[in-house]
């Protein structure tokens, strides 16, 4: 008799999905799915309005990382406007996206993930939160908390509003950076730093006690793919694409927003509503990918900030050529944190920051444009098509989750084969195979409201579909 | 006629105030700090009377009277808040809601706009009428402008000023009912190449919410200057 499990819903994740895995009559596990259960229509409904209310639109689609939607939409626009935008305006969004990587980071690797990390896999489900991880680790609490406020502030400074801010425009930026506010969040550099910093060091005390979670969390040779820089540093706003093999040997180099489409496909899975992307010269799914904090570390030589550059140099003697264990995707993102509060540093003492020039202006130029950035989860790329006129005839939008959704799956599958065994469940099993889809931090929909007090249901189905069994939590 | 029997008293609120005979209820209020919302008027422009959200009541009169267009009258005595007239305000600002498509979040105004001010003026909680989402054309065919009639709530602030003060009167309101709207021409695009358009933009200016606007300005940049209008009236009047 085979058995069906289902997850529903993932808890701790930013946004609704669910997990189902099939047992076999052994009770061995013979597949795993991850479905993303909800339908936006961004891209449908954003038909017929002007291509330079892209931005704030589409920023709509997630609550935490609107900055990168807001950036990749505005370059798209800047395709289609063919304008360059001002030095300064580019430094301000970089520093805002940075900000935003910060508290996203903060969001997932304290808010989501630290429960299990530092109260453990098997804690009691009532107390495995943010607020257990403060009252057991004050000092941690307070920096997830600390971290996160600081680069909210930042987009507040910066664009007056938290979450959406409409400050990120086709063209550049609506308002130049003021020397007061510059100050102040200089001021706040010195605590974000410490409190990264103590997070690394508390995550690399606690690793040995995962051996098996870094094992068998979706940990397989994989192809990566994230932006970088000309001279090979870390890079989320600006830059091209590079996508390499799981030997570290360089695919394809230079992917532009524009030739993106050209080599990428989608592909479309019954059982979910996020599309699988991955690189049509190799097919689906041999083509798939990952990307975020993992891969983009995996593809760098350098961060381009002393601190950081230091713990990637460690990051990198994890494994032997790219590391391979979705489990340390939690490594990178606390390396990128210290990076981004280190950049956004140097992005301050640019001597033009304060320049009152920071945007460009101009109609429509070409009647297709696509933007990329690099979201805290992973790539992004926006394409548009407009009529003579800049009204919007056709929308794409390709998001991380979309990019990651082959690893997360095939991720889903290696934790369960390993931890469910004749098919037998327990509290812990189930959040480590909730665990594995957290290490990608994905971003199903649009907010936190994930979090907290949602029921999780499994229920056990034989072949009829009769209920055998049931757990809930 | 002396000028001393040309003042009109009357009671506005409890409060004794003088007029002069030419004036509305509202321009009186105004005068005396005592604030009657309204969209469709404003100031520069003739009255017309279209959203009824400026109606008060006068003591001995069962109907309500819009103060835009009432002219004061001697011993009246008018009350311009009560239960009755709030319910009756945001009434008529859900169905401005539910007419069309006005969604603030992703609106060129969002912040920026009269409509959703006056929502949050008035205590606008909700909209208890089902939404019509009608599908709406946005006119972009203009180089400068773009008119968005999701957003446009017929207030015909833009057909007057074009009409009043630019004099080239490009829009005008055709159609009855649900299926009124403003037009420019004899309904055709606004950026034809025979349109009569000056491109003066002051339609734009005064619109009161997000459906003449700037092409390429969003609503955090403040893009709309209506109070440029009395002051023209002046300087022509002086002339």
């Amino acid at each position: 008799m085979t058995k069906t499990i289902t997850i529903d819903p993932v808890t701790r994740l930013e946004g609704h999905g669910k997990i189902t895995l099939e047992l076999d009559k052994r009770g061995e596990v013979k597949t795993a799915h991850f479905h993303v259960t909800q339908v936006r229509g961004f891209e449908k409904f954003s038909e017929g309005r002007l291509f330079y209310e892209m931005p704030a639109l589409m920023a709509r689609i997630c609550g935490i990382c609107p900055v990168s939607h807001l950036i990749a939409s505005a370059k798209a626009c800047e395709a289609i406007m063919a304008v360059e935008i001002p030095h300064t305006a580019a430094q301000l969004r970089r520093m805002m996206n940075l900000a935003q990587m910060v508290q996203s980071h903060a969001l997932s690797f304290f808010y989501l993930s630290s429960p299990d990390l530092l109260l453990g896999m098997d804690s009691e489900p009532t107390a495995r939160h943010i607020f257990g991880v403060a009252a057991s680790y004050p000092e941690l609490g307070r920096a997830g908390i600390g971290l996160r406020r600081f680069g909210q502030h930042i987009i507040e400074l910066l664009g007056e509003k938290r979450i959406h801010p409409g400050w990120i425009v086709p063209g550049g930026v609506t308002e130049p950076l003021s020397a007061e506010k510059r100050d102040e969040i200089l001021k706040m550099i010195p605590e974000a730093l410490a409190a990264v910093q103590l997070a690394i060091k508390s995550y690399k005390e606690i690793t040995y006690r995962f051996e098996d979670e870094i094992a068998h969390f979706a940990n397989f040779p994989s192809m990566f793919l994230g932006l970088i820089n000309e001279d090979e540093s870390v890079e989320f706003t600006d830059g091209a694409l590079r996508l390499i093999d799981a030997n570290g040997n360089v695919v394809a180099d230079g992917i532009t927003a524009k030739k993106f489409t050209e080599v990428m496909g989608e592909a479309v899975e019954p059982y979910s509503y996020t599309k699988f992307v991955y690189y049509k010269a190799f097919g689906y799914p041999e083509g798939c990918f990952r990307v975020g904090p993992l891969a983009r570390l995996n593809i760098v030589k350098s961060m381009s900030t002393p601190l950081a550059d230091a713990e990637l140099r460690q990051f990198k003697q994890l494994e032997n050529g790219p590391v391979r264990s979705s489990f340390h995707y939690h490594h990178a993102r606390l390396i990128e944190m210290l990076h981004g509060v280190e950049k956004i540093e140097m992005i301050l003492s640019d001597p033009l920051i304060l320049d009152k020039h920071v945007r460009a202006t101009a109609g429509v130029n070409r009647l297709e444009g696509a933007g990329q950035a690099e979201a805290p989860r992973g790539t992004l790329v926006h394409n548009y098509k407009v009529d003579e006129n800049g009204k919007m005839t056709w929308a794409n939008l390709m998001v991380a989750t979309g990019l990651n959704n082959n690893a997360m799956n095939q991720g889903v599958l290696q934790a369960a084969r390993f931890f469910v065994k004749d098919g037998k469940l327990s509290d812990g099993i189930l959040n480590r195979i909730e665990a594995v889809i957290r290490t990608f931090d994905p971003c199903l929909s649009c907010s936190t409201h994930a979090f907290g007090k949602m029921p999780l249901l499994i229920e056990l189905m034989d072949e009829d579909g009769l209920k055998v069994d049931e757990v809930r939590r | 006629m002396s000028a001393a029997t040309d003042i009109k008293t009357l009671v506005i609120n409890g409060q004794d105030v003088s007029a002069r005979p030419d004036q509305t209820i509202l321009d009186v209020a105004r005068e005396n700090g005592i604030n009657i919302p309204t969209l469709c008027h404003l100031d520069g422009l003739t009255d017309v009377g279209a959203c009824r959200l400026c109606l008060i009541e006068v003591k001995g009169q069962n109907k309500l009277f819009p103060a835009c267009v009432t002219r004061v009258e001697e011993g009246m005595e008018v009350t311009t808040e009560s239960e009755r007239l709030a319910k009756h305000r945001r009434t008529i600002l859900e169905l401005l809601f539910a007419e069309r498509n006005h969604i603030c979040a992703v609106c060129v105004a969002n912040g920026n706009c009269e409509l959703q001010s006056l929502s949050q003026e008035l205590g606008l909680t909700h909209v208890r009428l089902p939404y019509r989402n009608p599908e709406l054309n946005v006119d972009a065919s203009h180089e400068r402008f773009t008119c968005d009639h999701n957003r446009c709530i017929l207030c015909t602030r833009c057909v007057r000023v074009c009409a009043e003060i630019e004099g080239a009167h490009v829009w005008d309101v055709m159609g009855r009912g649900a299926d009124c709207k403003v037009i420019t021409d004899l309904e055709t695009p606004w950026g034809d190449k025979n349109s009569s358009c000056t491109k003066c933009g002051k339609c734009v200016q005064v619109c009161p919410t997000g459906a003449l606007y700037e092409k390429g300005k969003v609503g955090i940049e403040k893009p709309k200057h209506p109070e440029f209008l009395p002051y023209l009236n002046l300087m022509r009047e002086a002339q």
